[in-house]
């Protein structure tokens, strides 16, 4: 397996000042103003990336996921360390940072495509494509700054994503346009993934992780905690969340709570659609503590089916094992296995004290013959 | 649907592809090969400069001669009927130094905030920054080029022949004044980053700097011999221009000494070198300037990498 992102001990000291003066009269009059803080935005990263892997990289803002990706980029050049990128490599960044709002949408797909670093002739061959992509056909002669800002990064995205890049690298870009173009790009990036390129996956929103990611890195103020598979990866990312309430809150440490198991009094998770189910979650608590009860439901390509209030379900655990029933009224699932995610969180909701992912997987039949995950019931009948 | 564009590349083996190194800083010639190796970003670059340039104005890129063929109406009414300062076709010896300069001064001008006013792209995009100061350079040498075939045709037009014995020393000193150029306006949009006063400085500084050069006057006629005598020449020929618009005015102007048709007087309008001392200039300023482009390519390097916490 071939290589294509290589970040090898990469670190990222930047120099903050403060107070300092910008024109010269300022510098001249106060030489010594302002006091220079070092910052260190990376520590000692490293991590590759092989062919036609899908890798997300996970971390809340300002944990150094978006210096990482200047410096694989190759905006921003690291203190030390070293990144080696094989093959070509498109960035979609900022969308339409590289426009130029005099020139037409022709024009700017050239100028892009020149910019990424594809020769005229390549961009050529793929330019009906970029149009019929953006679907602004009859605006491609217009200048951009008459666009729309949906307009103006359809048609960013088209150029970036229609150069059919050796390496795909994404950054929170997937929350433009409306629901059909995103549905779209999810599209495009999985064609991406069938043809075995590479993609590198920036984001915060774990769900999108683990929807389109085979393996995940987690950065965390800086350093990198946690490189492995998504979904193990995605754990390490919460249990640091946790490992952080325990250090901010006192009382949060002594309560020490796990899941134990979650089990149904059959013993089985099979169920028919349209029926309900109940099941019991064992929680081990040392001390007695207070928090909210949180279920996940996902399909097993990882979309989120539902996710319980984080502040809807108190519970009140005592010192010793707890156990906890859940009641699903009817599920109006369709036919497939869905994973449960069971937790506790704060009483504010905002802190995870315990989780267990993948704690059991619901397997349900449906008789009927609608595609998709839930039964809407619809009945139609003719006026 | 049509078949995507996709199936008809040819997926190359990814193996064999080339790697990009990113690290602390990059030596000279790794980055002369990424620069060499974005040309085609280059000239689309430069395409775009000069085609948003144009945009919009009626009469688009007829502009980038007739703005320097009105700057030298000015400079011919002032110095050539109302100051009388005697040159025999005056126009003419004007017109060939004003190409050098305006290469020079529209390239620096232009170049000089170009890294502030694109920090958007710089911020975002990867591509060898000196680059935007380069297209700057670009698009400053589609205009001489059609300046100088606006040139070429006032020469036929007033029967004027170039001197051709000198003629193959143009493509040289056109190497000098681009590299020159170059290595100014890729130093000041990165000095720019850090001072912002720069910008206003430059202007300020080029109207000297034009002054110093003898583009409206005669340096053999009015300077030469007062430098001469306060041992202040080696100074004046610092400047690398005037080296390329003495050649210029030696190539197209030619007439070294005239009879002003006005006082009668005999004029030394350029200076009465030998060919040997064009051939030494010239290329002893290749040399020169080459290694300047050098020096200026190094320092642009140390200036680049702030550039994102400086923005």
């Amino acid at each position: 397996m071939v290589t294509t992102i290589e970040v090898d001990n990469v670190s990222k000291e930047f120099k903050l000042h403060h107070g300092r003066h910008q024109s010269l009269k300022e510098r001249l009059l106060h030489p010594g103003a302002g006091t220079v803080q070092k910052f260190s935005a990376l520590q000692n990263v490293s991590f590759s990336v092989s062919e036609g892997e899908t890798v997300g990289l996970v971390g809340h803002n300002g944990s150094g996921k978006s210096t990482l990706l200047k410096t694989i980029c190759g905006v921003l050049q690291p203190t030390s360390g070293q990144i080696r990128v094989r093959g070509s490599l498109a960035a979609l960044l900022e969308l339409g940072a590289g426009f130029q709002p005099e020139l037409t949408g022709r024009e700017n797909v050239y100028l892009y495509g020149a910019m990424l670093g594809f020769s005229r002739k390549m961009v050529d061959v793929i330019f009906d494509d970029i149009v019929a992509f953006s679907e602004i056909e009859q605006f491609i002669d217009t200048q951009v700054k008459f666009y729309s800002s949906g307009m103006y990064v359809r048609l960013a995205f088209a150029v970036a994503v229609n150069v059919n890049p050796d390496t795909l690298v994404v950054d929170e870009v997937l929350a433009v346009g409306d629901e059909r173009f995103q549905a779209k790009c999810i599209d495009r990036i999985r064609r991406f993934q069938e043809e075995g390129r590479s993609i590198l996956l920036v984001t915060h929103n774990a769900d999108q992780v683990r929807q389109l990611c085979q393996r995940a890195v987690v950065l965390d103020g800086g350093v990198m905690i946690a490189d492995g598979p998504t979904q193990d990866a995605l754990r390490t990312f919460r249990e640091h969340l946790l490992d952080d309430a325990v250090a901010h809150e006192g009382d949060v440490a002594n309560a020490n709570v796990r899941i134990q198991s979650v089990t149904t009094p059959s013993g089985s998770f099979d169920v028919r659609s349209g029926a309900g189910m109940h099941f019991d979650v064992t929680i081990e608590s040392e001390s007695a503590y207070s928090g909210n009860f949180v279920l996940e439901l996902f399909t097993r390509s990882g979309l989120l089916v539902s996710r319980s209030d984080a502040q809807g379900s108190p519970v009140n655990l005592r010192p010793g094992n707890n156990v906890v029933g859940v009641d699903l009224a009817q599920l109006p699932l369709l036919d497939g296995i869905y994973d449960i995610n069971v937790g506790v969180v704060d009483a504010r909701g905002s802190n995870v004290i315990a989780w267990s992912e993948k704690a059991a997987s619901l397997e349900v039949t449906y008789d009927g013959r609608e595609g998709g995950i839930v039964d809407i019931g619809a009945s139609v009948r003719q006026n | 649907m049509s078949e995507p564009a996709s199936a008809r590349f040819e997926r190359r083996s990814l193996a064999s592809a080339p790697i990009r190194v990113v690290s602390h800083r990059a030596s000279l010639l790794t980055r002369l090969k990424s620069l060499w190796g974005r040309r085609e970003l280059l000239v689309s670059l430069t395409a775009s400069d000069i085609k948003i340039k144009y945009k919009n104005s009626t009469l688009g890129f007829f502009w980038s001669m007739l703005s320097p063929a009105l700057t030298l109406a000015i400079y011919f009414m002032v110095f050539g009927v109302v100051l009388k300062s005697g040159i025999p076709d005056f126009a003419l010896y004007l017109f060939s130094g004003l190409v050098v300069w305006n290469l020079f001064s529209n390239a620096v001008n232009t170049a000089t905030g170009v890294i502030v006013e694109r920090s958007g792209l710089v911020k975002k995009v990867s591509f060898p920054r000196e680059i935007l100061a380069l297209s700057n350079v670009g698009a400053a040498v589609v205009y001489f080029f059609s300046q100088l075939l606006v040139l070429a045709v006032v020469l036929a037009a007033m029967r004027h022949a170039p001197d051709w014995g000198y003629m193959w020393l143009l493509p040289l000193a056109f190497v000098s004044l681009y590299f020159f150029t170059a290595a100014v306006a890729m130093l000041m949009s990165g000095i720019t980053v850090y001072m912002r006063d720069m910008k206003h400085l430059m202007e300020v500084a080029l109207m000297l700097w034009f002054w110093l050069t003898p583009v409206v006057y005669s340096y053999s006629n009015s300077m030469a011999q007062q430098l001469r005598s306060h041992g202040l020449l080696w100074i004046y020929f610092c400047n690398p221009i005037t080296w390329i618009v003495l050649t210029f005015q030696r190539i197209f102007y030619v007439t070294q000494v005239a009879v002003s048709p006005k006082t009668n007087t005999v004029i030394h309008v350029l200076p009465n070198w030998p060919l040997s001392t064009y051939v030494t200039m010239n290329v002893a300023l290749v040399g020169i300037t080459i290694a300047l482009f050098l020096v200026a390519e190094t320092l642009f390097g140390r200036l680049e990498v702030n550039f994102e916490s400086e923005l």
